[in-house]
Order: structure tokens, then sequence, then C-alpha cells
């Protein structure tokens, strides 16, 4: 069972929690011009990290809010949360993997 | 509006009264509906200073803006369910309160983008107190309902055994044995929340009151 760090309730159980994928996917900037390619991957193609991973979250049975956190997917240890918006946190990707 | 000869509190096809034969002075768990109450959902800019003033002019109080707690004055509490987002409530049992304090709020905050809902038929509440009434709820909630970290005045959209709770901890400091808790659910939820609560206090004892 993971403790997740809500940026807005603080410390809460897990199952308080939905999954959102990963995060930081922009979306096309001219989606007029955006070829097939390039919408199979902004839409589909996802990372399969081996380390630190930034994904998003929401806590649904809280305070509703959707926001991001910095998780590593060997140890599951959670090393930030921060709101949707902000920017990632300066993190050592490259020693944590 | 729900005509007054239809509306019928969320529990009462459940003959509460009925159930209240238990050893009253031996129960360590005491619960109860409380079934008529105004519960109006205000969402605004939580970060705008102009928007929480006009809610205090209009309320005598203040929003409270700090992750799970409550303020309150006068005949409503406010409870913090997000940095958006509140329960206003109005728990005297009257059952015009929502739509009476969902017209004063969408007065007193015209001039900003918000959004007043009244919720009072869609939830029902269970007042769960007694003793033992941490222990019972904390078998289904894996928040940290201890006296020292779930104070009163304190609140939390958690869950709750399989449903979603809106838990609210009523009463003071002083007597924490006293701890009354009010457990609001989506209306539908009323009747598994209520019996999943009468059978994990059973081994407390559990008395029913009918509000």
């Amino acid at each position: 069972m993971l403790v997740i760090p809500c940026p807005h309730c603080g410390p809460r159980c897990e199952i308080e929690f939905s999954y959102g994928g990963q995060a930081h996917i922009a979306r096309p900037q001219d989606p007029a011009a955006a070829d097939d390619a390039t919408w199979a991957d902004y839409v589909f193609m996802r990372d399969n990290t081996k380390g630190v991973f930034l994904e998003r979250w929401v806590h649904s049975h809280g305070c509703r809010q959707w926001f991001n956190v910095a998780r590593h997917t060997v140890t599951y240890e959670i090393l930030a949360s921060y709101e949707t918006g902000a920017a990632p946190p300066n993190l050592d990707l490259e020693s944590q993997a | 509006m729900i005509e007054k000869y239809l509306r019928q509190s969320p529990l009462a096809h459940m003959g509460l009264g009925a159930r209240s034969g238990d050893d009253t002075a031996k129960a360590e768990v005491r619960l109860a509906e409380r079934p008529f109450f105004g519960f109006v959902n205000l969402r605004g800019p939580g970060a705008d200073p102009a928007f929480l003033g006009a809610f205090k002019a209009a309320s005598g109080y203040a929003l409270p803006t700090e992750a799970g707690t409550s303020g309150g004055g006068g005949n409503t509490t406010a409870l913090w369910l997000g940095p958006k987002e509140w329960a206003i409530l109005d728990t005297r049992g009257d059952p015009d309160a929502g739509p009476r304090m969902a017209d004063e709020l969408r007065t007193a905050l015209a001039d900003f983008r918000v959004a007043v809902t009244d919720v009072s038929e869609s939830r029902a509440c269970i007042r769960i107190s007694g003793p033992k009434a941490r222990a019972t709820l904390q078998k289904g909630c894996p928040l940290d309902l201890h006296p020292q970290a779930f104070r009163p005045g304190h609140c939390a959209h958690t869950r709750l055994a399989k449903a979603t709770a809106l838990i609210h901890l009523n009463g003071n400091d002083s007597a924490p044995e006293e701890a009354i808790f009010d457990v609001y659910t989506v209306r539908s939820f009323g009747e598994y929340v209520w019996l999943w609560l009468e059978d994990a206090g059973r081994e407390y004892g559990v008395t029913a009151r009918l509000s």
C-alpha cells in the first residue's frame, strides 16, 4: 500500500487515489497540421521507464484534484509530488535508475 | 424542490426506531441518522482574497483555507473539501435550508466565478458517537483518526468501507471520549454505510437512535 503525498491534503492512503498515466504529455501545438504519426505518438505512445517516472494521479476520494508524482518504478518510492502545471522537481534521475 | 409530503429521509425505510431496543446503557457506539439538513456545494477561486472576503461579509465567518479544517458561525458550517471547493452545512433540521442557503450564496457571490449547488437531497448523514466511535470508523477508513491527528473541527473526504464519505468531527477538545462524528455519504450509499457501521460496532455494542 502506497502513501501518496497529495499536494493539497497531505499524505493519504493509495486507495483514495486513481492513476492517470504518464505526466507531461504535450498536445500537438498545431492540431490541424499534425499528421497521423504525430497523433499516434501523442495519444498512444508512453514511456516504460525503469527508474523514476513522472506520472499523474487524481485524489478521487479526497479533494478531487489532479497532480503529478515522481515515483520509482522498481522500489515504488515516491520522491516528490507537485501540482499540475508546475515544472517537475529537479531530481537526479540517472543515479536513481 | 421535492414536495414536502413526499419527502423522506434517506434511511426512513429502514425503521431505525425499531432497532433502538439494544441495551442502551452498555452500548459504546451510538448511531443516528440526521434526517434533514442543508448541504450546499460551493466552488470558487480559493486563492482570491476578494472572494474570501465576500463570503465572510455574507456569512460572518471565514471560509477554511487549510486542508481538512472547518469553520462556522451563526447557523452554518463550512467544510474544506479541496483548494477550490467547500461544503456549506446547516444541520438544524430545517428541510428548506438547502435552497435558501444556495440562494443567499448566489446573491452574495454574484460577482465571482463560482458554482453554488444545493445537494442536500443527494446526501445521507449518519451521526456516530460514543467511546468506541473512533475505533468503529477506523475499521473501514484509511485515515488516521487518532485523537491527536484528527481533532474536533477537522473534516476529511475519504473512504469508509467501500463507499466515499465526508467525515466531520464535532465536539470539543476537553472530552475526547465524547467524539461525535458526522458521516456524509451519497444518499444511495446511506443504507450500506449504516449497515456496515452497525456490523463494525457490534463488538462494542451498538444502539440506534432516531436522530
